[in-house]
Formats: structure tokens, C-alpha cells, sequence
């Protein structure tokens, strides 16, 4: 779908040694989504109550793998083979030890992968992906983790070695806005994941060895959810990468602000990390005074989150006027309904506002208790993280994956992906729908189906399964939908060029002021508010941390 | 930098109901003590069934405190004890619950009664029961095979 004149204004490709660094993560991360989706369609018929799982395989196994390979390997993987990609196509391409480096994050992740998988699949460690202790899994699914986490520090190095490279060729510019981003990417996924490392290295895999009996469980929780937060914000800033730099280029017009761009970004990264309390709301041991303040620091995400709107809907805005739109919504009309490249993730878009707004319901202190731990959540990030980002990455898959194996992308395919969307929109519209409406009314998540000793209550909760088992079923088609056009993009579609589409900036778009490139400043207000929100709770918690617990395979 | 008018509007707007809003949830907290369970009362877990209250769960009427009764929980799996209880319509309830051995969940369905038990920790929360009826407790924190068969009833009774 290059136009003539995109193709005289110069094309660059990305270098083949970088798609194919790149295309290994890809591959990887759609088949953690078919065999994490066929997980999850295993889940709603079970919970349905209208289906049993064969050769004695559990629920909870079934749903640990459904939670780790979509919510860490999927999204870890596609992300890094998407920054790869970008910092390779704008910030130049990767030297021999850079990528050699990527290579080898790519194979430590994908050790551990394959470690921790082997221990889910034998039913040694049906913890889930949150892990909690002192439930306690084999020690190599431990291992596993951390590689996972630990290759993903090496992968991540690679990008921003690139980055320091090129700034230090450049001096004085802003570097390439979306180099720019995938480093406040990485930046903010390194700090947040130290937490888990330490929880993982320090405290479980030592004690699933039995080199110590107890455990600290609060503490444990407490790095898992310094961790656990801004890893969904390690999922979403991709999506907000394509919609900032991406969706401008593919509707043909201008990036609105470079500079309110980056703003957002270091933003996410100091409001997204000293915030995991509001996951622990409801927990003993933690004094109220530290989760409010927490509560607060995490609606500020609101602020980064209405510049974002702001910009988007500025670039459509003034694209469809550009093509002679009148009135106050004309504009809308006039934006490119057809290509897949821009519905897909203009859908995922439309889904933050409702996901955006139960979020808010979530974290706001008092009001969690109604939610806390219900299906609500779950019907929750199947919106965040389900629909919003995995859209806006289906749909740059359609243009990402096309570039980095030199095809295109036919009509029949992009018309294919459309309904792709529409298929996703409605299954996850009657699935989280679902959830959300029997979570108000008290059902848990995380549950096999249940009939609570004839509680009426949950009588009444049956229909709402019988709804997620259909969503969910609908959502399973999408899956296959979704893996026939990508492996027609990976293999058989014909032979092309495909754009790699970066927006440029509008000329009428200030200057970028170098500040918001000063890493010692951001990372400093990041590392203060993060000291500001946990070295007090945390101290507490270690004084007055009660005996530790053994552990317990209860499953 | 500059920054566009009705994008300045747009934040201004976002940014004044954003603190608003805060500040409801933060008066409803402070002022009218509104918080989320966060009981800082510690435990040995291994000898939970020797330590008072846990050693005798159930209902206890008690005088003199903000609260009409006390509702004493033991949690461990796949079970609660006791396994029902009844308390008057219209009292003051303080629910006080631990666990044996690992973490559970303590939710009343269809009531904003709802806290994590962690071992080590005494989870306590203080409400007014003002729906009659009966409510499942039920555990909505994954602790292991018979998770979902985790329950107990709370009777509201006129
Ligand atoms: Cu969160
Ligand atoms: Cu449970």
C-alpha cells in the first residue's frame, strides 16, 4: 500500500540481519498466542460448566500457562522484535556486537521460556504468573523466570546501546522520537524488573531450593507489584509508539508534537513505577496513609494519558481537514476506514476509554474492595492488555512483519484483518462484558467453575460464564483469523516492499527542548519518587515482617 | 515550550478534575475513615489455633467498642471455619480473619467486604451489615486444587 510518492521520497528498510533478529522474536510471540489462546478457550468452556478437562490436566495449570505465555512471552517477545525494528529503521543499523547481543537476550529468554514451560506442563508449578508464595513451585521454574527477565536486560542493552551510539554521533539532537521512546521503554522495564529479579533470585529460588525454610510473603508481594504495574506499562507504551509515530505516517498526515510526545513518555516512566500498592490494596501489613499515597501517584498517569488523546485526535483532526473536511466532526469521516493498518488499532484505541476508566475504578483506594479480585479484573485487562494493546499489535504486525520478510500485504489479506478486528471487537465486547457485570456481583477470578455448595448467589452467576465461554470462543476464531494472516505474511504473500511507516513532525510543531532528553533529570525524579513511596512501608515491613512461611504444593 | 490553547483547556480541565477527585477519595478516607482493610496486627502462622481470637472463631457479641460483634475467621485450605455464621440485621461488625497456611481471599459476595489473608498477618475490617439475607464468603485468591470449593455463609438475620 506504498503510494508513488512515499516511494520517491526514499525508502529505508531495515537491514536483513536486524529482521531477522527481529522476525525470531515475532515468531516466537504468535506461538505463545496459540497456544495461550487455546489455553484461555479451555478456561471459559471449563468455567461454563459444560466442559471437563481431559487426561487430567487442572484449571490452574491450563491457566498458568494462559497468564504466562500472553501476558509475559507474547508481549515481551513481539515488543522486542517491534523496538528492535524501530530503532534499527531509524536510528540505523545495528552493529555486529549489538546484535550479537540481541541474540543472545533473544536465547536466554527463550531458555528460560522453554524451562519454566516444561515445569507447567509436568504440573510442578501451577502457580500462575503472579507466582504468589508461599505457594511454591520447582525451583527451575524459577530459574526459568529469571532468565526470562534477565535475557530481556540483555536484548534491551543491545537497543540502547544503538541509541547511546547514535546520540553520541548526533550531539546536541533529539534523537529519532520513536529510538527515543523504546528507550524510555526499556529504561523503565529495567528498573521495574530489578524488583522481580530480587524476589525471584533472592528470596524464591533459594527457598524452593531449600537452602532456607521461610519466607518473607508480603515482601515478596510487594516487589512483585513494584514490578507488576509498570509492566503493563511496558505492554501499552508500544501501542502509544505506533499511535504517536506510526498511525500520523499510515493516515498521511503529521506527527502533532514532537516535543508533548516526549513529555508523555518520561512522564509514564516517573508516574508508572512507585505505584504498586494500589494492586495490594486490600492487603494486611501495609498502613493506609502509604497505599492513598500511592493511589494518588498513580492517577497521574491521567495527565500523560490526556496529552496523548489530545495529540492523536490533533493529528486526525487536522489530517481530515486537510482533505477538505467541514463541520466539527467531518474529519472523522475522512479518515482510512480501510486500511487495516489504521482500524485495527484504532479500535484498540476506542477500547481505553471504557479499559481507562474501570482502571480508575481499580486503583482508587476504597472502591477497589468492590472489585478486588473478582472476574471484574480479569474482564478488566482483557480490555487493557487484550484488546488495546494486542490490536494496535496486530495491527502493526500487518505492516511490521510484511517489511522484515520483503512482502505485501494483498487486499484480501487486509480486508481479512479488518474482520479480524470486528470478530475481536465483538467476542471481547460480550466476554469482558460479561466479566465485568458478574464481578460487580461478587465472582471471583482465577476460579475453577464452582457451584459454591448450591449458593444462589452464584446461581446466578452461571449464565455470565455461559456468556464468557461464547466471547471467548469468538475471540478463539480471531486467534486463527490472526495466525492465517500472519503466517501468509511470514510465507507465502507475494514478493514486495512494504513501508515501515514513521510519521514526520508537523512544521508547525515547536522546537523540542533538550530537556526532556536529559536522562540524569528523569531518571532522577524517577528513582526519588520511587525512594518517596516504598523506603518507609518497606522498612516497616522488614521490622515487623512476623515469622516466615514454608512452603506448599497445594495443587 | 508552547502549548496549544485548547490543548492547555483540555489539561486544565483533565488536571482540576483529576485533584477533585482526588480529594473526595482522600476526605472519605481521613476524615470519615474510610480505608481499605490494612490491619497492622501480626501472627505466628504454625500456632494460629493456639492464640486468641483464632483459638475459639466464631461470632462474639462484645461491649464497650465501636462495633456490636466480633467475627472471628480461620482460613486455610481449602476451607473457613467456622463454616456459616449469623449475625443480626442493622449491627456493627468487625471481621477479623488469618490464615493456617497460604495466602487466601475473604470476600463476601455482594458486599464491599472484601480483604486478602496472608500468613503472618491479621486482616480486620469494620462494617455495618444493612442487607438481610444470606451471603457466600468465598476465597477469591488462587491457593491450590479445591480454590473454588473454599467457602462459608454469612447470615444476615432480622
Ligand atoms: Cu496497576
Ligand atoms: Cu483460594
Amino acid at each position: 500500500m506504498t503510494t508513488v510518492t512515499e516511494k520517491a521520497k526514499g525508502f529505508i528498510q531495515v537491514d536483513k540481519r536486524d529482521a531477522k533478529l527481529a522476525l525470531a522474536h515475532i515468531y516466537v510471540a504468535f506461538i505463545a498466542l496459540f497456544i495461550g489462546g487455546l489455553c484461555g478457550l479451555l478456561q471459559v468452556l471449563v468455567r461454563s460448566g459444560q466442559f471437563t478437562l481431559p487426561w487430567g490436566i487442572t484449571y490452574y495449570q491450563i491457566l498458568t500457562v494462559h497468564g504466562v505465555l500472553l501476558g509475559l512471552i507474547l508481549t515481551t517477545y513481539f515488543i522486542f522484535g517491534f523496538q528492535i525494528a524501530a530503532v534499527s529503521r531509524t536510528a540505523g543499523t545495528l552493529t555486529d556486537k549489538q546484535r550479537s547481543i540481541g541474540w543472545i537476550g533473544f536465547w536466554t529468554m527463550t531458555a528460560g521460556t522453554v524451562a519454566a514451560s516444561i515445569m507447567v506442563l509436568l504440573n510442578e508449578a501451577s502457580v500462575l504468573y503472579t507466582f504468589y508464595a508461599p505457594l511454591q513451585a520447582h525451583w527451575i521454574f524459577y530459574v526459568g523466570m529469571a532468565l526470562v527477565v534477565v535475557g530481556s536486560w540483555i536484548g534491551g542493552i543491545a537497543q540502547i546501546m544503538k541509541y547511546v551510539e547514535w546520540r553520541k554521533a548526533n550531539p546536541g539532537q533529539p534523537s529519532p522520537l520513536i529510538t527515543f521512546m523504546v528507550v524510555v521503554n526499556l529504561a523503565m522495564w529495567i528498573i521495574c524488573s530489578l524488583g522481580v529479579a530480587v524476589e525471584v533470585v533472592f528470596q524464591l529460588i533459594p527457598w524452593s531450593l531449600g537452602w532456607v525454610d521461610k519466607i518473607d510473603v508480603l515482601l515478596s508481594r510487594t516487589l512483585f507489584w513494584y514490578f507488576g504495574h509498570p509492566l503493563v506499562y511496558f505492554w501499552l507504551l508500544p501501542a502509544y509508539m505506533v499511535w504517536y509515530v506510526v498511525i500520523p505516517k499510515i493516515i498521511g498526515g503529521k506527527i502533532f508534537s514532537d516535543a508533548l510526545a516526549r513529555l508523555s513518555f518520561m512522564l509514564f516512566l516517573i508516574f508508572s513505577i512507585p505505584v504498586g500498592f494500589h494492586h495490594q490494596l486490600t492487603e494486611p501489613g501495609i498502613d493506609s496513609f502509604w497505599k492513598y499515597l500511592q493511589v494518588v501517584l498513580t492517577m497521574m498517569v491521567v495527565i500523560p494519558s490526556l496529552l496523548t488523546a489530545f495529540s492523536l485526535f490533533a493529528s486526525f483532526e487536522i489530517r481530515g481537514r486537510e482533505l477538505g473536511a467541514k463541520g466539527v466532526f467531518g474529519w472523522f469521516k475522512k479518515l482510512p476506514w480501510k486500511d487495516a493498518r489504521f482500524v485495527v488499532p484504532f479500535i484498540g484505541m476506542a477500547a481505553f476509554i471504557p479499559a481507562g476508566a474501570g482502571g480508575i475504578i481499580n486503583a482508587s483506594h476504597q472502591m477497589n474492595q468492590i472489585i478486588h479480585n473478582t472476574i471484574w479484573v480479569t474482564g478488566h485487562f482483557h480490555l487493557t492488555l487484550a484488546t488495546t494493546v494486542v490490536l494496535t499489535f496486530f495491527g502493526a504486525a500487518y505492516w511490521l512483519i510484511p517489511h522484515l520478510t520483503g512482502r505485501i500485504l494483498t487486499k484480501q489479506m487486509n480486508h481479512l484483518a479488518i474482520i479480524q478486528a470486528i470478530v475481536w471487537t465483538v467476542g471481547m465486547s460480550i466476554m469482558s462484558g460479561a466479566m465485568h457485570i458478574v464481578g460487580l456481583f461478587g465472582a471471583p477470578r482465577r476460579s475453577d467453575f464452582s457451584t459454591y455448595g448450591g449458593s444462589e448467589q452464584a446461581a446466578d452467576w452461571i449464565p455470565y460464564q455461559i456468556a464468557q465461554a461464547v466471547g471467548g470462543t469468538i475471540l478463539f476464531i480471531g486467534i486463527i483469523l490472526v495466525l492465517y494472516i500472519v503466517a501468509h505474511l511470514l510465507w507465502f504473500a507475494p514478493k514486495g516492499k512494504t513501508e515501515f511507516p514513521i510519521g514526520e513532525v508537523s512544521e508547525h510543531a515547536e522546537k523540542t527542548p533538550m530537556v526532556l532528553e536529559n536522562w540524569k533529570i528523569w531518571l532522577t525524579i524517577c528513582i526519588l519518587l520511587i525512594l518517596f513511596a516504598y523506603t518507609i512501608p518497606v522498612i516497616d515491613m522488614i521490622q515487623n515482617a512476623p515469622p516466615g512461611s514454608k512452603g506448599y504444593k497445594l495443587w | 515550550m508552547h502549548i496549544h490553547k485548547y490543548e492547555k483547556w483540555w489539561l486544565t480541565l483533565g488536571a482540576t478534575s483529576l485533584v477533585v477527585f482526588l480529594i473526595i477519595v482522600g476526605i472519605s478516607a481521613f476524615h470519615y475513615g474510610s480505608h481499605p482493610p490494612s490491619a497492622k496486627v501480626y501472627i505466628d502462622p504454625e500456632r494460629v489455633d493456639e492464640i486468641a481470637p483464632f483459638n475459639n472463631p466464631g461470632v462474639h457479641k462484645v461491649e464497650g467498642k465501636d462495633w456490636d460483634y466480633e467475627v472471628v475467621f480461620v482460613a486455610s485450605a481449602f476451607y473457613y471455619n467456622p463454616p456459616e455464621i449469623e449475625v443480626p440485621f442493622g449491627s456493627t461488625v468487625k471481621f477479623i480473619a488469618t490464615t493456617k497456611d497460604v495466602v487466601h481471599g475473604f470476600q463476601v459476595a455482594g458486599t464491599n467486604i472484601n480483604m486478602m489473608l496472608e500468613p503472618g498477618y491479621v486482616s480486620e475490617y469494620v462494617t455495618t451489615v444493612d442487607k438481610a439475607g444470606e451471603f457466600l464468603i468465598l476465597c477469591n485468591e488462587y491457593c491450590g486444587v479445591g480454590h473454588s470449593t473454599m467457602t462459608s455463609m454469612l447470615k444476615v438475620v432480622e
